[in-house]
């Protein structure tokens, strides 16, 4: 038999500064050529894990081990961080401050560079891994100009140099696009393919990672492996809702319809699927309103008038004529691909940056005002929260607002920020270092910090984006509430069509700095070109009302997002 | 914000910018070597008005460098006046001879001491336009892998590098950051009293080095997996055969370092005197 290329025994770990062991007895074993995708929630261990294969534990991380890890034969307590890199191949999450090299063909080349290959074999092999990935257009770009699919690929190429025997990738979608994600996950099915490497995939975003073959799926939980199973095996059980991970939407679609699963005997994914009439039935069951129940005349708040903008005057794509209107209690996705100007224009709306055309609130034309005084009108969320952060505490990180407003009375204050941190489920832990937050909490202050200045309009820049289910469904529900109770306008930025459709009601699709289309996400679901030129992709559950020849799609999915908010209404 | 302030490289075609790397390192450390000994003014003149000229087909832009001109121009003056207070007649002990322009005690100034100082701002018109020059012409890869040729460890190069191309980054960041804080009332424009702006700057840099450390480690930890560091030695893919061009360069460095140490014999020490 053939021998495991990687093998856990008995394997613990904890961290030097944890009090508690972060992976708890792992027992695993992968075969060389093994496509396996390991997912869990965050906390879950898998990231610990990754280190494990890649050797940044024991060298970088240090701890206590137990029990015993080996990869191509040796043991990783006895193996230098270098020695194992010929063995494994890391793409790390972020492929943007992973980048060394300051073109494409320097950052292949950064490897081989380290190995003192000469200069002549080094573009050799930079020239055969550039034709094998699609990249020689691109050698002399700088990777940070690239798009977020090219970009992997650049990361992917600069690994591929060593041609190690396991490639293991770090959540590989958490910055993509879905039209990028997808194929992303075309590409390491091909690339696998070719050199026959085992692949280790590290993702809990299974609607996309799914949509490649995979011989195993690892689901972690709290430090331990609790399913390890095919995709098939493991879609047909409720292990993976129950451990926080959403599975694939056709899945749920399923399941939510009632349908008899055993009678599907591949639900890998929705081509698979057999067409039996009684599934057709079942499905046809989910319908829901599509027209929306806001009746109210809409009330004009923001208005743009061929607002135009641009860094340089040899930018490519600079924002050009856009005009909308935003309503009072609006709940509106901005979609477009990378580059398509979407953060260059909420920081025109915030003041942040100075353009040509008019920008009106109310009416009334905010050309003369300060940052400071459109801030009380508008809030704008960045992406991400340690850019925002300044201040130890959380009580004092959202009082910032209110003492820099000129608020001197330590009891408004204080009552104003508790009111703040209650609206935002933060209240129990007011008096906590920010420190000491998740990701999606630290999220939450930064909204908590801009709620206290009571803006009528709040601007959010991919609040989801690399956030597991649970967090998602937290800041999503989070930001309904704000605007259904509190009648908060809310705009978010986001490439996530599902997102549009569960939680939104508008949508302006933006590409090249135009804006293409202002619709209802609905209406934006059929326009296959419209979806092609914003870089977006229909759902799987899209596909799914295809393939059976669902009368009516728009209901479908309407149907289907009300009985999963139902469900999660009733779990509260 | 705007990508015209920003001070780093720029990526251009230009003479200066094909020049190899290490070519043009050796020809600023030497020409501002030989700048820095000799006092002889035909030859830093001759320096200035060649930098300039250099300064100028590179195509660079004023706003790229107008700051950091003026920062050193600032700087340069009040070292030149520092050096008359402390010792006004320095310049007529070096040249033997005293030809008075304005008695005023002390601060008597004379034609020596004047030509003495205008030596000296001669040297930062020699050395200053070469050394943006350097900067902004060359790429951060390149840099490092000049600097390992001439022999400085690879990975203090490295480190060298990634510094100067993570300038136009934590600039952007600052701005990110600094918007972001004025969105919550932090006044930041001339509105605002010194002290109401410099305690408003802590709340930037705090999550501005934050944010850097971030991804200092993340930068390390890639470069780690990718075997920086494991040997001795590496090499640069980004190295560039020397071109005929570049033993030009190097040559006219020496040359002109060669003019100095003639120049010395003939001037009988550093200084130029035209008062004999």
């Amino acid at each position: 038999m053939e021998k495991p290329i990687i093998s856990f025994k008995d394997f613990s770990f904890q961290y030097v500064s944890q009090a508690e062991p972060t992976l708890k007895n792992i027992n695993l074993e992968i075969y060389p050529g093994q496509k396996v995708l390991i997912a869990g929630p965050s906390g879950s261990g898998k990231s610990t894990l990754a280190k494990c294969l890649n050797g940044l534990i024991p060298n970088e991380d240090h701890g206590e081990i137990h029990g015993s890890c080996t990869i191509n034969g040796r043991a990783i307590t006895e193996t230098s961080l270098f020695d194992l890199s010929f063995t494994t191949s890391t793409i790390l999450q972020d492929s943007d401050s992973q980048f060394i090299g300051l073109t494409v063909a320097e950052d292949i080349a950064f490897a081989l560079e380290n190995d003192a290959v000469s200069r002549a074999e080094m573009q050799q092999i930079v020239d055969k891994w550039a034709t094998e990935l699609n990249l020689h257009d691109l050698l002399n770009h700088s990777p940070q100009e690239l798009s977020g699919g090219q970009k992997q690929r650049v990361a992917l190429a600069g690994v591929l140099v060593d041609g190690s025997p396991i490639l293991l990738f770090d959540e590989p979608l958490a910055n993509l696009d879905p039209v990028s994600g997808h194929k992303t996950m075309q590409l390491i099915e091909q690339i696998q393919a070719k050199t026959n490497a085992t692949v280790i995939i590290i993702e809990h975003r299974l609607e996309e990672a799914l949509t490649c073959p995979l011989d195993r799926v690892l689901v972690m939980s709290d430090g331990q492996i609790i399913a390890d199973q095919t995709p098939n095996e493991l879609l047909r059980t409720d292990i993976l809702p129950n451990a926080g991970i959403r599975p694939p939407l056709y899945v749920e679609a399923l399941k939510a319809a009632n349908v008899d699963l055993t009678k599907i005997p591949d639900l890998a994914s929705v081509q698979k699927l057999p067409v039996l009439p009684e599934i057709t039935q079942a499905l046809a069951t989910l319908k829901g309103s599509t027209t929306l129940s806001n009746n109210e005349t809409p009330v004009p708040q923001l208005s743009l008038e061929n607002v135009s903008f641009s860094y340089s005057a040899e930018q490519k794509y600079p924002l050009s004529n856009i005009s909308f209107t935003v309503n009072a209690g609006d709940f509106i996705s901005i979609a477009g691909q990378n580059g398509a100007g979407k953060t260059t224009l909420v920081k025109l709306i915030c003041g942040f940056l100075q353009g040509s055309g008019k920008i009106t609130w109310e009416n009334q034309d905010l050309a003369q005002t300060s940052i400071k005084e459109r801030a009380e009108k508008i809030g704008y969320v960045m992406q991400d929260p340690n850019q925002m952060i300044s201040q130890k505490m959380i009580f004092d990180e959202v009082a910032l607002g209110l003492r820099l407003h000129g608020i001197t009375d330590e009891n408004e204050i204080k009552q104003k920020v508790a009111h703040v941190l209650k609206i935002c489920g933060l209240y129990p832990f007011r008096n906590w270092p920010i420190s000491a937050l998740s990701y999606g909490q630290k999220k939450r202050v930064t909204i908590a910090s801009i709620l206290v200045l009571e803006p009528k309009l709040i601007i959010l820049d991919e609040p989801t984006a690399g956030q597991d289910q649970q967090t998602y469904t937290e800041i999503m529900q989070f930001l309904q509430e704000l605007n259904e109770q509190h009648g908060c306008t809310i705009i978010i930025i986001t490439h996530d069509m599902h997102l549009m459709l569960e939680y939104t009601k508008r949508a302006l699709v933006f590409s090249q700095g135009q804006l293409l289309a202002d619709l209802t996400p609905v209406q934006l679901l059929s326009q296959t070109e419209l979806l092609k030129q914003a870089d977006l992709r229909q759902t799987s559950l899209y596909h799914l009302a295809q393939k059976y020849q669902l009368a009516d799609t728009d209901s479908f999915i309407a149907g289907f997002d009300q009985l999963v908010h139902q469900k999660g209404e009733h779990h509260e | 914000m705007n990508n015209q302030n920003i001070l780093g490289y720029q990526p251009q075609d230009s003479f200066i910018h094909r020049i190899n790397a290490s070519a043009k390192l050796f020809f600023f450390l030497v020409v501002s070597i030989a700048c820095m000994t000799t006092f002889d003014t035909r030859f830093l003149l001759f320096v200035a008005l060649f930098s300039v000229a250099l300064f100028k087909t590179a195509h660079l832009k004023w706003q790229q460098v107008s700051f950091i001109v003026k920062f050193i121009i600032f700087f340069s003056l009040l070292n030149l006046i520092a050096v008359f207070i402390f010792q006004p007649t320095y310049g007529a002990q070096l040249y033997h001879s005293k030809d008075v322009l304005l008695s005023a005690g002390y601060f008597t100034v004379t034609a020596q001491e004047l030509f003495y100082l205008a030596n000296v701002a001669l040297k930062y018109f020699c050395t200053v336009p070469l050394a943006l020059l350097f900067l902004l012409t060359t790429d951060p890869s390149s840099f490092a892998s000049s600097l390992n040729k001439i022999g400085i460890s690879y990975k203090i190069s490295y480190a060298v590098a990634l510094a100067l191309r993570y300038i136009p980054d934590i600039q952007t960041a600052y701005w990110n950051i600094s918007a972001a804080q004025q969105a919550r009332g932090n006044e930041l424009s001339k509105k605002a009293s010194l002290m109401t702006r410099l305690k408003g700057m802590v709340n930037i840099i705090v999550p501005l080095i934050f944010s850097s450390l971030e991804r200092i480690n993340t930068i390390s930890t890639a470069m780690q997996l990718r075997r920086f560091g494991s040997k001795k030695k590496r090499t640069w893919y980004t190295q560039q055969p020397f071109t005929k061009t570049d033993f030009c360069v190097v040559a006219l460095a020496i040359c002109l370092f060669l003019t100095t140490l003639y120049l010395f014999k003939l001037n009988h020490g550093r200084f130029y005197n035209p008062f004999n």
